[in-house]
């Protein structure tokens, strides 16, 4: 009996399952941000008003307050922040992809065991602990940590650099722990290229710099985006590395929402600085959905 | 430029390149080995750290519930995220195809401090609706960290399903198949390495994931990436060192073994196509 209605209705129940978890625990808690980051924030438990009220039989009172949304726009400290994390998610994209983009390049003309042993490399520090590895710069960047104590010893200084707890420590970090995500979409994308196209383009007497802008690169475009966008949008929202590395120096997005929720309990105004914080990503986060859909599709 | 000067030019970014990545890597295990307290100072050699880290109940307690945690979730993620890739590969348009393939890829990119509040705020809303889930903890972890794991499953199985030829689910079909026989007799088992890659990564991510747990844990509940956060966030300490030099040699043991396999495989794959080329 339920073998055959298996048997039967099998592929709805394929799609039902992760359908309805999807909805549930990642559609449904967005509406609930919404929700509250449209509700005035009181002292109770939970610490907001409700939106809906009956005022009388039947009928239902809605209220919005947008206050939220005004207080962050006027609020020079948000504004800012929102300002300095995409300044500092982009000038860190920019820098993985100087590096990422030679190095993908590199393992792609790799002969066939040198491209395994990279790969490798590059996907090893992709599986140990993100926490781990933000922590290791800071035993780096210390005041008496490694870098200090080389400088010194080479005598290129005599007083330790603040290193730790700067602008600097978060670049570094962000490009540090992001550098794999940019390489892996790099290498994906090149594999794939016809590099006999590249050959025919010296062969008919290009110079490598004008085969590089005119062929290698527009080629490689799909695999930059990719990156980009895989480095650029969580780096928006980074909490972990500016609290480690920054210090109580460096304002980010990500780091506002954390403390607005968990310190001051300000629930309505932590949602709303999530769903500003959304607006932003949306159309970065639309284009990398549009990227791989024509990555597949070109599959 | 000519060829030889380019390949210099790849060759000294690609050192340097995987010089940053594993500098920090490599002193953070020799510290390590530090007697010192203060980290960076080194005070000669020793393995005083390790003991005091095994004798920690507080870091065992961690350890457990992170384990148990990150199994019971690559379990579910992996089942689930095969189911949304095989519908999203072979089962062509469907009513909500569109929202459907959009919640698999925004998981993927959804910056953490966003899943993690909007999965909290959830779960209030459930407790009060429902009074369910009562008390914050291994559950709600759970749940949450399935539903980021499962989309990277998903990706998987899906890039999987794409490159592989549909010749031996075909021919089971024009034998007489029916199209649920197809699927568990010809297409899970063509699909196992990728459900096992899911299934690791799955096990890896939730294991590393700080902040979705941070706000969707409860009192008590302290997975390790939080208790090593929080020792962490006030400065350097030894015994975080030692812990990190154990966790950095069991994924990269784990990591060498499982491309050590797949590689083999592949050898043996390119052989066998090569015997029956000669054929």
């Amino acid at each position: 009996m339920i073998k055959q209605s298996l048997q039967r209705n099998w592929k709805s129940l394929v799609v039902f399952v992760p359908y309805f978890w999807l909805l549930i625990f990642f559609l449904a808690p967005f509406f609930i941000v919404l929700k509250i980051s449209l509700s005035e924030a009181t002292i109770a438990s939970p610490p907001f008003l409700p939106m809906t009220e009956w005022v009388d039989e039947g009928v239902m009172n809605i209220k919005l307050v947008f206050d939220n949304f005004l207080y962050l726009w006027e609020d020079d400290l948000y504004f800012n922040t929102y300002l300095n994390s995409i300044k500092i998610s982009s000038i860190s994209t920019i820098f993985c992809l100087l590096i990422g983009y030679p190095m993908a390049y590199a393992i792609v003309r790799a002969d066939e065991t040198q491209k395994n042993i990279l790969l490798m490399m590059i996907i090893l520090p992709f599986w140990t602990s993100f926490l781990l590895r933000v922590y290791a710069w800071m035993g780096l960047l210390a005041d008496q940590g490694t870098i200090n104590d080389l400088l010194i010893a080479l005598g290129i200084i005599d007083q330790p650099i603040r290193l730790l707890y700067t602008q600097f420590a978060v670049y570094v970090g962000i490009v540090y722990t992001y550098l794999p995500f940019m390489i892996l979409p790099l290498y994906a994308n090149m594999e794939k290229l016809d590099w006999e196209l590249l050959e025919a383009a010296a062969d008919l007497g290009a110079k490598p710099a004008v085969t590089f802008i005119t062929v290698t690169l527009p080629m490689t475009i799909p695999g930059v985006i990719a990156g980009g966008l895989l480095v650029f949008i969580p780096a928006t929202g980074e909490y972990v590395i500016p609290d480690m590395l920054g210090g109580g120096n460096v304002l980010m997005i990500g780091r506002i929402l954390y403390n607005e929720f968990n310190s001051n309990i300000d629930w309505p105004v932590a949602s709303a600085v999530a769903i500003a914080l959304l607006l932003v990503l949306v159309l970065p986060m639309m284009l990398y959905q549009h990227v791989q859909a024509k990555e597949s599709e070109a599959k | 430029m000519n060829n030889g000067k380019r390949s210099r030019f790849l060759f000294t970014v690609t050192c340097f390149g995987m010089a940053f990545l594993y500098i920090p890597m490599i002193m953070l295990i020799v510290y390590s080995f530090n007697y010192s307290k203060i980290v960076p100072v080194w005070g000669g050699f020793s393995t005083r750290w390790y003991t005091v880290l095994f004798e920690s109940e507080v870091v065992w307690k961690s350890v457990i519930l992170s384990l148990k945690v990150a199994t019971v979730n690559a379990f579910f993620a992996t089942i689930i995220g095969t189911l949304a890739g095989l519908a999203l590969v072979r089962f062509g348009r469907f009513k909500g195809r569109t929202l459907f393939s959009g919640m698999i890829t925004a998981p993927l990119v959804m910056p953490e401090v966003i899943t993690g509040l909007s999965l909290l705020l959830m779960f209030i809303t459930l407790k009060e609706l429902f009074g369910w889930p009562d008390k914050r903890g291994f559950t709600t972890i759970t749940i949450a960290h399935i539903t980021f794991s499962m989309a990277f499953v998903a990706v998987i199985i899906q890039s999987r399903l794409a490159g592989m030829a549909q010749d031996l689910e075909e021919a089971a079909q024009d034998l007489g198949a029916k199209p649920f026989r197809v699927l568990t007799d010809i297409t899970l088992p063509l699909l196992a390495p990728g459900m096992l890659a899911g299934w690791l990564l799955a096990f890896t991510m939730s294991l590393d994931d700080l902040i979705i747990a941070s706000f969707v844990s409860g009192p008590g509940a302290v997975t390790l990436p939080m208790l090593i956060y929080s020792r962490v966030r006030v400065g350097l300490r030894p015994d975080i060192n030692a812990l990190a030099t154990i966790i950095i040699l069991v994924v990269a043991t784990g990591v060498l073994i499982a491309a050590w396999i797949m590689f083999r495989q592949q050898k043996q794959r390119q052989l066998e196509l090569q015997m029956s080329d000669e054929d």
